[in-house]
């Protein structure tokens, strides 16, 4: 039911990572926010802070509940979405296109720890 | 009235009052000594009113309120139990409203008596060594546990343990007290069952962590059967544990922490022990300590002297003062006059009645509603929404839908183990009838959903203010008549 886009490489714990050369890009799966339910607040880094695979960077808070960020891959944070600041809801409307932070990605080989579409439709079905 | 909806400032007319002053007493003394900068330069625009409008105003409202008092009150958690108005009515006894906190001890011993009573009453209760009552509420109470497990650490010198373990079903309060304190959170996980997962436990238990903070039944409504064995694990690896009260409801007189191995605990007076709660009183968050961290206590403490006399003591090694003066007193003595009025004898009823109840309503509705986790539970238990899952009806809709037929809804969204959590908790103050009542609406609900989803889904349909906009609720809150009048501007 929810959109699981087969580019993307997946966290378990509900973030996708878009790789271009050492750039990653990353927000909440359509999975995470139909999860949440409306969005009203999205706590995100600032530019320079570093963040680490497996650690939070941030957090999502809905109308049911506050969910913290796991960044699914090491770096420095070169932009974050500032369309999120006001417009929260813009992940409800589309996860995908509505990207929360860009890293500057110290390891790309950290992006095999992660899931492919595949795998990761199979922790959604859970 | 029922569908009064007015701010008293929308009542205002300019000149109508309902007051008068003494000239002499406020128009003689007072501006000229107050600094200019600190005045305001401001018109107030406090309401302008009759006495007859301020009580129609008010009368009105309160007719709106809904509580234990007036309806079912099925919030998990929340333990909201009928408050005995024996209780009110003790509280309120002039002898005791009337007192001073900086009243000498000699003029104040039946006061002291009852602290100190009460105080051995959750000793009692809860198999620890001593309690203070000074915290105001249940986090309140969990800041000053985690302080005291602190101090512990602090006083032998092992000053690396920083961390608290919480497990991931724990109440919010939890990490969020564990913050407060200046401690670490460390996730433990649960297992499918929501019981802690005591091999995800195990490699976490090093030198660096002070404890763990658990419930027990815990947030899904589930009894921890390993405890013991994670009891040993904690303490073999130096580190106490702590017993969040919030629970507490279904062990009533039957099971007692400190003999589950918790080594502090805080205790709701206004779950557990019937006071008012949820906007109808103060709250007030006893903390109990093993023996050996008795001296950690709090300031101000409450001693008796070998002749039978109360005196006020504060000690050395005390974590300080965390309230002013002994924290709630009048919620005390309501939470006295009832272990009082129940007796040693009928409390033990209390823990069984509100399993009894909790399960009767869960194996009544599991037909219609999806229960993830089998098996008896403690005082309250989880639906993750609708068994049908094919109606598009959520569990915000079901319990919207609550209000409709004069029922409070239960806690929704919490636990966060489940999508569609539905926590629901009877207490043993309800009757079979009452049970009943509500189970039948509920299936009530399930059936409307399946047949007429549309009618769940734009629920409430009778309440004065409908389906409310959560979202805006949240990203743009009016909290006040002043923002009102801006945003209608």
């Amino acid at each position: 039911m929810s959109k699981i886009l087969d580019s993307l490489r997946y966290a378990e714990s509900h973030e996708w990572v878009k790789l271009e050369g050492d750039v990653a890009t990353v927000g909440i799966t359509d999975y995470a926010q139909h999860a949440l339910g409306n969005i009203v607040y999205v706590d995100m880094p600032e530019v320079g802070d570093e963040v680490t695979q497996g650690e939070d960077f941030g957090a999502v808070e809905s109308v049911k509940a506050a969910s913290d960020l796991i960044s699914p891959i090491s770096g420095e944070v070169i932009e974050i979405n500032e369309a999120l600041e006001d417009e929260p809801e813009l992940v409800n409307q589309d996860a995908f296109s509505n990207w929360i932070m860009k890293v500057k990605v110290s390891d790309p080989s950290e992006i095999d720890n992660l899931l492919d579409a595949a795998g990761y439709a199979k922790i959604c079905e859970e | 009235m029922k569908t009064y909806d007015k701010l008293i400032f929308e009542l205002s007319k300019p000149g109508r009052k309902g007051f008068e002053l003494p000239e002499d007493q406020f128009n003689t003394n007072g501006l000229s000594s107050i600094p200019t900068d600190l005045l305001r330069k401001d018109e107030a625009e406090l309401p302008e009113v009759s006495e007859l409008d301020v009580v129609r105003h008010f009368t009105n409202l309160s007719n709106k309120n809904f509580g234990v008092d007036t309806g079912f009150y099925p919030l998990g958690s929340c333990t909201m139990k009928y408050n005995p108005k024996i209780n009110e009515e003790l509280a309120a006894m002039p002898e005791f409203l009337a007192l001073h906190p900086l009243q000498d001890a000699s003029t104040v011993q039946g006061a002291l008596h009852i602290y100190w009573d009460l105080q051995r009453m959750l000793a009692n209760i809860s198999g620890l060594a001593e309690f203070t009552l000074n915290p105001y509420a249940g986090a309140h109470g969990e800041l000053t546990g985690l302080m005291v497990m602190r101090q512990y650490h602090m006083s032998r010198g092992d000053e690396k343990r920083t961390k608290v373990i919480v497990p991931d079903t724990a109440h919010g309060t939890n990490p969020a007290s564990a913050m407060v304190a200046g401690l670490e959170v460390v996730e433990v996980k649960s297992k499918p069952n929501g019981s802690i997962d005591v091999e995800d436990l195990k490699p976490l238990l090093d030198d660096t962590i002070a404890g763990i903070m658990m419930t027990n039944p815990n947030t899904v409504g589930m009894f921890e059967t390993e405890i013991l064995e994670i009891a040993k694990l904690v303490h073999d690896a130096g580190g106490l544990l702590y017993y969040d009260g919030a629970n507490l409801n279904p062990l009533l007189g039957k099971v007692r922490p400190g003999d589950m191995g918790f080594d502090i605990m805080h205790i709701n007076l206004h779950k557990t022990f019937s006071t008012p709660h949820g906007g109808g009183g103060p709250g007030s968050g006893p903390v109990g300590v093993a023996a050996h961290l008795v001296d950690f206590l709090p300031n101000p403490r409450v001693k008796k002297a070998e002749e039978g006399s109360y005196h006020v003591e504060t000690g050395d090694q005390s974590l300080g003062s965390i309230s002013s003066f002994f924290g709630n007193f009048g919620v005390m003595m309501k939470a006295y006059a009832y272990i009082l009025s129940l007796g040693k004898e009928n409390i033990k009823n209390v823990g069984p009645l509100a399993t009894l109840n909790a399960n009767y309503i869960k194996e009544s509705l599991k037909d219609d509603y999806l229960l993830p986790i089998e098996g008896v539970c403690k005082h309250e238990f989880v639906f993750d929404g609708l068994k049908d899952k094919s109606t598009g009806v959520t569990t915000l809709n079901v319990a919207k839908r609550l209000l409709d037929y004069g029922f409070h809804a239960p806690t929704i969204y919490f636990p966060l183990l489940f999508h569609e959590s539905m926590m629901i908790e009877p207490t043993e103050t309800e009757s079979k009838e009452t049970l009943d009542e509500f189970i039948e609406v509920m299936h009530k609900v399930a059936k409307e959903a399946r047949e007429t989803p549309q009618s769940v889904i734009d629920a409430p349909l009778t309440t004065i203010v409908r389906k409310l906009d959560e979202t805006s609720a949240a990203k743009k809150p009016i909290l006040n008549y002043k923002a009102l009048k801006e945003a209608e501007a």
